[in-house]
């Protein structure tokens, strides 16, 4: 049997809205509440049946417009780095700071989708997000955390 | 009101105001031109900026970006016949034969001139509509609020993805589910946290915007190999040719612009419906209306064919925000994304506002006129430049957005946690987007999530617990029977069809 990758997300999405439905009436209110017109909970259930109701009918009705992907023709590979890349650039934001690891990302993305021209990958990540960080930080009085500017006593 | 209209001309003409709409502008026209890229993204990106700003002068900065954005994607569709926006389809039917024919230049300058007035004259729309509707809203209840997001729910749906109406409504479901995460507003019982404290709050608005739309489409670009900047290449060799329009010309547009400039405005007010269907049905209103020697011209360079969907997408931009201002209920994407920003900056849109705030009311309007003749003055010769700008290769412009995304979040939250579930957002986002799941009404019911959960627990508590209230009063049952017939047409237009 040929199902589409349409009707599975919908099949995904419908056991998405039955664990949101069950987590819904998980939801504990106030004993007092319980027997409420409206509590906590009731906007949920209603959201969880509606999402079973409109995932269900997708995939009980025919799909007129069948999308098909060419899967083979989709960049996976620099997608996923680039994905990679910003993970870690979450993950090291806070503790070494805005400055240093937001230019390794750049720099490192540029790389990662081809880039080699060194000079503007430079101009475009250092520089460019000094001039960045002043204007929020300096300009528009954004506070930026940047432990590393602060161990070499740039930033106060 | 002329008290209303100083105080808007005295905030939107500070030096700053002025600044910040020429910037506004400028990049939502980079960023318009970028087929892919739309408003919604060069409005998201610009949200981090806003944090330092007062709420005028932030929504005056988005105001100008969409407005900018709209005319970039004129642009691109007159120049390449590849619209930035899918509002600008339309503009490209006439365009592109006009500007193949070595007429870009006049082209591109009946675009401007159509897009000023058609946005000129539906300001001055609003202007004389908002006040008035803001006092006829000011009866709206509580059950008559809560019918017309459902409506503007399922109208979003219906128009945003041709065909595609389950899809759309699962993505409303899925917005209104992310907005249920964190503490009920009323009991502050947390919802759907899974003890994890960084969802106690809820996931932020800026957040879900940003991995939606902007992180999202620079991930989708990469992998579907797309070159948006491609096309800006192309631009700056194009020869634009004069930008003089001559008598005859004139004549034409000033036929079209103003009975395209009132269909433009009211389809803008409409829920969902937005700056695509005003401009094709401008363009199709403008057809039947012409004589037949203009009717044979229409789609081989028709100045009554570039005129009319050019006046009414921008018409139909100024008509988008009457709903957001007057009833705190944006009718599209891109003023949803507005809504958020201001519940950001802890303003209620709605009817109030023209009481309560009136800086930012009046100002937001004065500042569409301004951001109109900025557009006329400085875009349009800038317009070969600017295309120049745009010539930076992909493989700088994706990092760049993704830094502009995480930028935006850390500076809101300095919490990894949150750039880790940006990123979760925006690659499942991407997945969807490759199976034409709109994002649109994920935002839009994401943003009323809040509101249409506070109206329904006021009318389920005044009707003590009877759903009677959803037809007690005409005015709700009126708005509730039109979704329910959108909600049936669409669903047997998709049974139909296979059959």
């Amino acid at each position: 049997m040929n199902i589409n990758t349409t009707k599975i997300i919908s099949l995904l999405f419908f056991i998405f809205s039955a664990f949101y439905l069950y987590t819904a009436y998980q939801i504990q209110v106030f004993t007092f509440d319980e027997n409420a017109p409206f509590n906590a909970r009731t906007f949920p259930i209603y959201l969880g049946y509606a999402g079973l109701f409109f995932s269900g009918l997708k995939l009980i009705l025919p799909d007129p417009n069948t999308i098909k992907v060419e899967h083979r023709s989709l960049e996976y590979k620099k997608t996923a780095i680039l994905v990679l890349i910003a993970i870690i650039y979450g993950a090291t934001i806070l503790k070494i700071g805005y400055f240093l690891t937001t230019s390794l990302f750049l720099i490192a993305s540029y790389y990662f989708l081809g880039e080699r021209k060194w000079i503007l990958m430079f101009l475009l990540s250092f520089p460019f997000v000094a001039a960045f960080m002043y204007l929020l930080h300096g300009v528009l009085d954004i506070y930026l955390r940047d432990p590393f500017l602060q161990m070499i006593g740039v930033m106060g | 009101m002329i008290e209303g209209i100083l105080i808007g001309l005295k905030t939107a003409l500070t030096f700053q105001n002025i600044l910040m709409v020429m910037i506004g502008c400028f990049f939502g026209t980079i960023i318009g031109m970028l087929p892919g890229l739309g408003p919604m993204t060069a409005i998201a990106l610009m949200i981090p900026i806003t944090y330092g700003f007062d709420p005028a002068t932030g929504l005056i900065l988005m105001a100008g970006v969409y407005y900018g954005a709209v005319f970039g994607g004129s642009t691109s569709s007159i120049l390449l016949n590849a619209p930035g926006v899918p509002g600008t389809v339309a503009t490209s039917f006439d365009g592109y034969p006009m500007a193949q024919q070595g007429k870009a230049g006049k082209a591109l300058a009946i675009a401007a001139w159509s897009s000023f007035a058609g946005g000129t004259l539906a300001a001055i729309y609003l202007l004389f509509m908002a006040p008035s509707l803001s006092k006829v809203s000011l009866s709206f209840r509580s059950p008559d609020y809560f019918a017309l997001m459902i409506l503007g729910l399922t109208a979003i749906a219906a128009f945003s993805s041709k065909g595609q109406f389950i899809k759309a409504m699962m993505m409303v479901v899925l917005g209104l589910m992310l907005a249920s995460v964190g503490q009920d507003s009323l009991s502050d019982i947390t919802r759907f946290t899974f003890n994890n404290m960084n969802l106690t709050d809820g996931i932020s608005f800026v957040l879900v915007v940003m991995a939606t739309f902007a992180m999202s489409e620079a991930l989708t670009i990469i992998l579907k190999r797309n070159d948006p900047t491609a096309a800006a290449k192309q631009v700056s060799l194009t020869e634009l040719g004069s930008i003089k329009i001559d008598k005859e010309e004139r004549t034409k547009m000033l036929k079209t612009i103003p009975r395209t400039s009132i269909i433009g405005f009211i389809i803008g007010v409409l829920p969902g419906a937005g700056a695509t269907i005003a401009s094709f049905l401008a363009y199709g209103m403008e057809r039947n209306l012409v004589n037949d020697e203009e009717k044979e011209k229409f789609g081989k360079g028709s100045v009554h064919g570039l005129a009319a969907p050019e006046t009414a997408n921008n018409a139909a931009c100024s008509g988008a925000f009457v709903p957001l201002l007057t009833l705190g209920i944006p009718g599209s994407g891109t003023t949803a994304v507005m809504l958020g920003a201001l519940l950001g900056f802890g303003i209620q849109p709605g009817p109030r506002l023209y009481v309560t705030n009136p800086e930012i009311f009046w100002s937001v309007i004065m500042s569409m006129y301004i951001g109109m003749v900025i557009l006329l003055i400085l875009n349009l010769p800038l317009i070969p430049y600017i295309a120049r700008i745009l010539a930076v290769p992909k493989n700088y412009l994706i990092p760049l957005i993704l830094f502009f995304s995480i930028t935006g979040i850390y500076v809101m939250s300095f919490n990894n946690f949150d750039i880790y579930l940006m990123i979760g957002i925006a690659v499942v986002a991407t997945f969807m987007r490759l199976y034409d799941f709109p994002m649109p009404p994920l935002i839009l019911a994401f943003v009323l999530g809040g509101l249409m959960e506070e109206n329904l627990r006021r009318s389920l508590l005044l009707s003590d617990g009877s759903w009677t209230f959803l037809w007690d009063r005409t005015l709700t049952a009126c708005i509730l029977a039109t979704t329910i017939f959108i909600i049936g047409w669409q669903i047997y237009k998709t049974v139909t069809k296979k059959n």
